[in-house]
């Protein structure tokens, strides 16, 4: 099992986690170790298996299109760390290539 | 002993009895608890949060719901009126900040009372405070708080267990006679065996998770904490249910738990898996719950040696598709809608920022593990991988629960560690889980159960499992075996 730096940094970047030198570092070892252990699934032959994303009976839950009472607007903005007018406030995103 | 003494004795429902005799009053009963906790929390670090006014004005209002009752004689006082509870920090309760243990939700105040918190305080409890957890509930230790850790009442210098950690402590410490908890992988479980206490982990589906913030989507179940099964009975029967406000929960009706007269278990079927009695157990957690196992023999049951044989690949399957979810569930916190900012002078910066400061080492492990399994070129290698061996770990159990009416396991391989034995190797910690992953990967229930202690005094527990929606038989036989033992009714001695 290998990882490069290279492709830590890419899944920090996937992630949106700024991570300082150290951090990338010491992640790729332990994901390398983690990794060695998971990769004992592949032992496993599941040609043939389904997979299971949830244990409950496949299933639909429909409800009536109406409008009941729900939080308001103040409210869901109250632990916003800006707002303004309503809305939540962020930043410039600014036109940058996100693949450099 | 003065009167704070006496009423930290109270089991939820003999102060149920006593409130409603007029015996005691909440505000007496809700003293205590807060008394104790400014007493014994320095040390144990259990709670986060504590509203002490709050608490006390909630308690003279049940009083006075109370008089008003008594006056009129009729039958419709809320079940629990008065009692004080705690609940886990990763659940919402109006009113108080929710932090999950983390720094990237300090100061969060949510505008809402989660579902199983809000059926509780409409059956009138009063929640004394939020209790500690590792950070968004990844861990077993409750290391991973970026808030401290907190420390087990049975030793000071060892973890609780986690994540539900500070719940499962404050119960054995008697600062709270119940309180919430949450089960990913363990986390009611394995807190509860080490801190000698009873908690129940709940079918997937059975309670709604409304108001529990989102870790593991597929695994996050709600349970509770308290003394015994009759205790927590007490409380699960008025959270668990249908909520319309989560899609994954089902309508199921859950019998009603009448467990007073249950003294045997004829009948009944108990499995033992061979996979969980491995090499590396401790051996006085092996003999304990082997004892009990023949303890339920005695009571009636029949016992049969049966085989889960995927339980070895449940750690692997779990640390991909729990940090799978994870990565997707905790893209939310962004500094935008909720929790402090680091700023920067364009948004995917403050994103980037704001994460990769405030989030701590563990959950950023996670999501990278989690980004990295569900990556293109390797999705279908670990994560979809990952869901196919599920599937056979859920056919184990289906296929045995043919055989069984339940499975007795031990809970973890060991009793309560140091602090600080497991924080430098990830893989080491995560072994902890073992024996508890399997039932939230199945999504059957668990009860965990106080059944013996080492040799240096720690508690020791067994895990019952049964098939999906059959908590009532996890009750009958917690309640059975705790008819004729009293390891739940042992306390630590931390009273200075």
């Amino acid at each position: 099992m290998s990882l490069t730096r290279k492709e830590v940094e890419h899944i920090a970047d996937l992630a949106r986690l700024d991570l300082a030198d150290d951090e990338l570092e010491r992640y790729r070892a332990q994901l390398i170790s983690i990794l060695e252990h998971v990769d004992r699934l592949k032992e496993l032959d599941t040609a043939d298996i389904p997979p299971t994303s949830s244990v409950l009976p496949e299933r639909s839950v429909l409800r009536q299109d109406e409008t009941k009472p729900g939080l308001t607007k103040e409210q869901l903005l109250q632990n916003a760390p800006d707002a303004i007018e309503g809305q939540f406030r962020v930043p410039p995103v600014l036109d940058k290539d996100r693949s450099e | 002993m003065n009167a704070g003494s006496d009423l930290i004795g109270f089991s939820v429902r003999g102060a149920v009895e006593a409130l409603r005799k007029g015996d005691i009053s909440s505000r007496e009963l809700t003293t205590a608890c807060l008394n104790r906790i400014e007493l014994l929390d320095d040390k144990i670090h259990a709670f986060l949060a504590i509203d002490k006014e709050r608490a006390l004005q909630e308690a003279d209002k049940a009083d006075r719901l109370m008089v008003e009752w008594r006056r009129k004689a009729d039958n419709d006082l809320p079940r629990l009126v008065g009692i004080p509870i705690a609940v886990k920090d990763v659940l919402t309760v109006k009113g108080f900040p929710c932090t999950c243990g983390s720094r990237i939700l300090e100061g969060f105040e949510p505008p809402y009372n989660g579902t199983a918190v809000q059926r509780l305080v409409d059956a009138g409890v009063i929640i004394v405070g939020k209790t500690n957890t590792d950070e968004f509930a990844m861990g077993s230790s409750t290391e991973n708080s970026a808030y401290g850790t907190t420390h087990n009442p049975w030793d000071l210098s060892r973890v609780p267990g986690g994540s539900s950690g500070g719940s499962a402590a404050a119960v054995a410490a008697r600062l709270v006679p119940a309180a919430l908890g949450t089960d990913t992988g363990g986390s009611v479980r394995q807190p509860a065996s080490f801190c000698g206490v009873t908690g129940i982990k709940p079918t997937y589906g059975r309670v709604s998770r409304y108001g529990l913030i989102a870790y593991g989507s597929s695994l996050d179940t709600v349970g509770v904490l308290s003394r015994d099964a009759q205790d927590v009975a007490a409380l699960f029967e008025i959270f668990a249910g249908h909520d319309h406000r989560d899609a994954t929960s089902m309508d199921v009706p859950l019998p009603p738990l009448e467990l007073g007269e249950i003294r045997e278990l004829k009948g009944l079927r108990i499995g033992v898996p061979q996979e969980y009695f491995i090499e590396g157990i401790q051996s006085a957690v092996e003999a304990s719950v082997r004892e009990a196992i023949e303890k339920l023999a005695e009571l009636g049951a029949t016992i049969e040696e049966i085989s889960l044989p995927h339980t070895d690949f449940a750690l692997p399957v779990y640390y991909l598709i729990a940090p799978a979810e994870a990565s997707a569930n905790l893209a939310r916190y962004d500094g935008v809608r909720y929790g402090p900012r680091e700023e920067a002078a364009e948004m995917w910066e403050v994103f980037r920022n704001t994460r990769g400061t405030l989030f701590g080492q563990e959950v950023k492990r996670r999501i990278m593990l989690g980004t990295y399994a569900l990556s293109a070129g390797y999705y279908d290698a670990y994560y979809g991988q990952a869901q196919k061996v599920r599937t056979l770990i859920r056919r184990d159990f289906e296929a045995v629960f043919k055989q069984v009416d339940l499975i007795a396991a031990p809970v973890a391989p060991t009793t309560a560690f140091p602090i600080g034995e497991h924080t430098d190797d990830p893989l080491a910690m995560y072994l902890e889980d073992v024996f508890t992953l399997p039932a939230n990967l199945a999504g059957v229930p668990g009860m965990a159960f106080p059944v013996g202690f080492d040799e240096d005094g720690l508690p020791i527990g067994m895990q019952l499992m049964a098939p999906h929606f059959k908590e009532d038989i996890l009750f009958q036989a917690t309640h059975a075996y705790q008819s004729v033992t009293d390891w739940h009714l042992r306390r630590p001695d931390i009273d200075d």
